[in-house]
């Protein structure tokens, strides 16, 4: 058995087998995981809002999808991981209140999802599995050993994406 | 002020939140007292600046499940506010207004759900009052909407909402009860142009 790393809200981690990564309740963020499976290397990012150019306080890289995304990858490409074998899944993107129209509170987790795939297909990566929207919380957690994606919420069975 | 940050807050406004959140939450808590048929006292509340990535474990574990209630602010303030209790206090709250034995645990149904709803208006209409009489500012709250699941879920919608405009997020924990104590937090989330409403209604800045 290896480390369970954290990774946190706005932050992202590279992790090797046979250690794993984990994001505890991922609400309207998306958890995004890559995956090299020869090298056994994954990723994961935690990203709270979709695009880092709509806002002018946006240093912190690990908070949107646009730059969060590009910056996982980048580590994970200096870490040897072949840009042709790497395979992402995503989780979360959920909308927690059934709010009506008009804040983004209804929206954001569903822009979320959408980033997600929009910078995948930039960096040409298939997404392989998903499990986002509808209106729980999900803890995630990605085994490094296989690139099985673990995910757990309230009330429901665990499942394996 | 159209670039007002929170993470350029000064203790000044800290302490108007602060007093707002005083009143507030005493209107609240003669309002909740007045429905239980009880006395109630309350806790001046403890008002903290936190980073917003950090919410989602500020009341409790990440994963321990949390009773959420939101609702949109609307008028001279646009924003929202969310009020969270931990189970065991939600379940006192709730087992006071059914009329229950204190120690029934069993999952809410739908009128427990709906009897939560209301406590979370009540205390959200009730701080919305203050800060509205405070700055002679209209504000209107939405229909309330409630959410029961894993802490770090139910506060990444307040951490996205702080997240759009800065790192900082403002978190007001209130305490009240009689025997057994119970908690709650509120966290109010105007829009960026909004706090320099407030602000100005205030007369801290001009």
């Amino acid at each position: 058995m290896g480390n369970v790393i954290k990774v946190g809200m706005a932050d992202l981690k590279v992790a090797k087998a046979p250690d794993s990564l984990i994001t505890l309740g991922l609400g309207s963020c998306i958890g995004l995981t890559l995956y090299d499976p020869v090298l056994k290397l994954g990723g994961m990012v935690h990203y709270m809002l979709p695009d880092s150019t709509k806002l002018k306080n946006n240093q912190n890289i690990a908070k949107f999808g646009d730059t969060g995304i590009k910056e996982l990858y980048r580590q994970m490409v200096a870490q040897g991981a072949s840009p042709k074998r790497m395979v992402a899944k995503i989780a979360g993107g959920a909308k927690m209140f059934e709010v009506s129209g008009l804040s983004n509170v209804g929206h954001v987790g569903e822009r979320n999802a959408e980033e997600a795939k929009l910078m995948l297909k930039e960096l040409k990566i298939p997404l392989v599995a998903e499990d986002t929207g509808l209106n729980y919380g999900r803890t995630v957690e990605l085994n490094c050993e296989n690139g099985n994606f673990h995910i757990k919420a309230v009330g429901k069975s665990s499942k394996i994406i | 002020m159209g670039d007002f940050s929170l993470d350029q807050v000064n203790d000044m406004y800290i302490d108007v939140l602060r007093e707002i959140g005083n009143i507030g939450a005493g209107n609240a808590t003669t309002a909740i007292a007045q429905m239980l048929g009880s006395r109630l006292n309350m806790e001046v509340p403890k008002v903290e600046l936190m980073e917003a990535s950090e919410l989602g474990g500020a009341i409790c574990d990440e994963e321990e499940t949390v009773v959420g209630i939101f609702l949109e602010v609307l008028d001279d303030i646009e924003g929202s506010m969310m009020f969270l209790m931990r189970m065991e206090s939600a379940h006192i709250i709730v087992n006071k207004l059914m009329m229950r034995d204190p120690d029934y645990n069993e999952p809410f149904d739908e009128m427990d759900l709906s009897a939560l709803k209301e406590i979370g208006n009540i205390i959200a209409s009730s701080y919305l009052t203050a800060l509205a009489s405070l700055t002679n500012l209209k504000i209107q709250p939405s229909v309330p909407y409630i959410a029961v699941d894993m802490a770090a879920a139910i506060l990444s919608v307040p951490a996205i909402q702080f997240g759009q405009y800065g790192d900082n997020a403002l978190f007001i924990q209130t305490e009240f009860g009689d025997d057994k104590e119970m908690q709650g937090y509120f966290i109010l989330m105007p829009e960026q142009d909004s706090y320099g409403k407030i602000l100005k209604a205030l007369g801290i800045v001009s």
